[in-house]
């Protein structure tokens, strides 16, 4: 027992200390990632962009862009969706892990894109996108009312807003894991 | 406590080579030992605690039941999603069962609903009230009673002033494929289920010239919110041979099963607001002149656990009364 104590002692005492200014991440290996200085967002890797990414064919209706405030307006629904999701307990841990400020960018373009308001969608797709995510039906209804209530705070019509739900709902097939 | 002494030991020694002290020596002797703290190279680690696997995780053991996590009253459909409550305790319109599955929770929990429901026609009343428990997006099971009341016909009838007719509905509801909101437009939520009902005026069913005073319906359900027009579409096959629901028997002398239609229009004006039309054919197996009913309704989520429905409903010929047109008042709590 003694003897055992005693050399736990010793080895403790022969370890090397490692020295203060270790840089942990080289060590491991962990890749430190830079925001970019003018998007503000994290890079990723290279991927090939097509506007098939945005998963529904968009509409052409210069009524509709219009009742979500054109693509101001688009881009500002999609941002505060994103904000409403980080709020909300049912599914903030969802987006801590994300380069939110890509997301909302993305986000927009999509809606922008789909909403046939004259954007280029250039995010990954929408099974790329949430690959391994995990993500749940519940999950889904509960960012679908937060873009409801973004979409109302910014007065679109109720039938304008469906008519944008209405390309999203057939993406749960590849958003939708369990 | 003499393995973890040599194991220290070694370990002492492997740092303090090339020598060992003399005090060491035995130690060194139990070779097992040693390697079992400084495995090889190729040799994989393995945590103290072995993750648990998900798939794996059971009450029971590897070998036992596996059950897995249920959010019991937890909810998480959209609003309105899970339908309201017909007039037989299903979820669906107020007079037509859809595809729907009762209750608001999600895949893998538990929801309850419990509905009353009250018709006033010319000659007649309705009151309604049950209990609905859905399972995840697949199972529902519900129970409903309804009590009709005959008023002045009673009398006229000869059964009595006020006589009131009252059956028991038992649901249940399977979805088998689809969904009402997300997946592909073309594919609906469809749905089988039965409805077993068993009337408590034996007799005097029998009496009228009902064949049985109990019966089972048989339904295929296909309902699908087609978003890009803001439009519930409904359309339900009831094999049946139930007169009046049930209310008055089941089947006749001459007839029996027949299939029936129950189709229902909605447009949703908000989150919370829905109106919409329905029909719902009825077989005439008594020769009382029992009409296909319709109605206009306008339902909505006050909040969200709690639906009113309004509605007006056109029920023709009842018992050879016509003309039975009414409101229909309907209110429903699910969680």
């Amino acid at each position: 027992m003694l003897l055992a104590a005693t050399t736990a002692a010793v080895l403790m005492l022969l370890q090397q200390a490692p020295a203060e200014a270790t840089d942990w991440d080289a060590e491991f290996g962990v890749e430190v990632k830079e925001r970019d200085p003018v998007t503000g967002e994290l890079p990723v890797d290279p991927y090939e962009q097509s506007n098939a990414n945005a998963g529904a064919k968009p509409y052409d209706s210069a009524g509709l862009a219009a009742d979500f405030g054109g693509r101001e307006g688009i881009a500002r629904i999609a941002a505060r969706t994103i904000e409403l999701s980080e709020a909300d307990p049912r599914i903030a841990a969802i987006f801590e892990a994300h380069d939110t400020v890509r997301l909302k960018r993305t986000l927009g373009e999509q809606f922008c894109y789909l909403l046939g308001a004259g954007c280029d969608y250039s995010g990954r797709d929408m099974k790329t996108a949430h690959a391994e995510m995990g993500v749940t039906k519940a999950d889904m209804n509960a960012l679908v009312e937060n873009l409801q209530t973004a979409m109302r705070e910014a007065g679109v019509p109720f039938a304008a807003q469906n008519r944008l739900l209405a390309k999203l709902a057939p993406m749960s097939r590849d958003v939708v894991e369990r | 406590m003499f393995t973890t002494f040599s194991s220290l030991a070694v370990l002492a020694a492997a740092a303090n080579a090339p020598t060992p002290q003399i005090a060491y020596a035995p130690v060194l002797l139990e070779e097992p030992a040693a390697e079992a703290v400084s495995p090889a190279a190729d040799e994989p680690l393995y945590p103290a605690i072995a993750p648990l696997d998900p798939a794996q995780a059971t009450a029971l053991g590897e070998d036992g039941a596996n059950i897995p996590h249920v959010d019991v009253l937890e909810g998480g459909k959209l609003l309105l999603t899970n339908g309201v409550t017909t007039i037989e305790g299903s979820s669906g319109g107020g007079l037509a069962r859809w595809a729907t599955i009762g209750g608001r929770q999600m895949a893998g929990g538990i929801g309850l609903s419990a509905h009353v429901t009250g018709i006033e026609l010319p000659d007649f009343g309705w009151r309604s009230y049950g209990v609905m428990a859905g399972f995840g997006d697949r199972l529902e099971l519900s129970f409903a009673r309804a009590d009709f009341d005959t008023r002045d016909v009673g009398a006229a009838l000869g059964i009595g002033q006020g006589y009131t007719f009252n059956v028991e509905t038992f649901g249940a509801k399977v979805r088998l494929a689809g969904d009402l909101v997300y997946g592909d437009t073309w594919l609906p939520q469809i749905a089988v289920g039965i409805e077993h009902k068993r009337s408590r005026d034996g007799a005097l069913v029998r009496a009228i010239g009902a064949k049985d005073s109990s019966g089972t319906d048989f339904t295929v359900s296909a309902t699908k919110l087609f978003l890009a027009r803001s439009l519930l579409v409904n359309a339900t096959l009831r094999y049946t041979e139930a007169n009046e629901l049930g209310l008055l028997g089941f089947g006749s002398a001459t007839h029996g099963y027949k299939l029936q239609f129950e189709g229902s229009l909605g447009y949703q004006l908000s989150r919370r607001a829905v109106i919409g039309a329905e029909l719902r054919t009825k077989p005439d197996n008594l020769g009382l002149g029992d009409d296909n009913w319709m109605d206009v309704f306008a339902a909505y989520a006050l909040t969200d656990n709690l639906t009113l429905t309004a509605a007006y409903v056109d029920l023709g010929s009842i018992a050879t009364f016509s003309d039975q047109r009414g409101g229909f008042l309907s209110a429903q709590v699910a969680f």
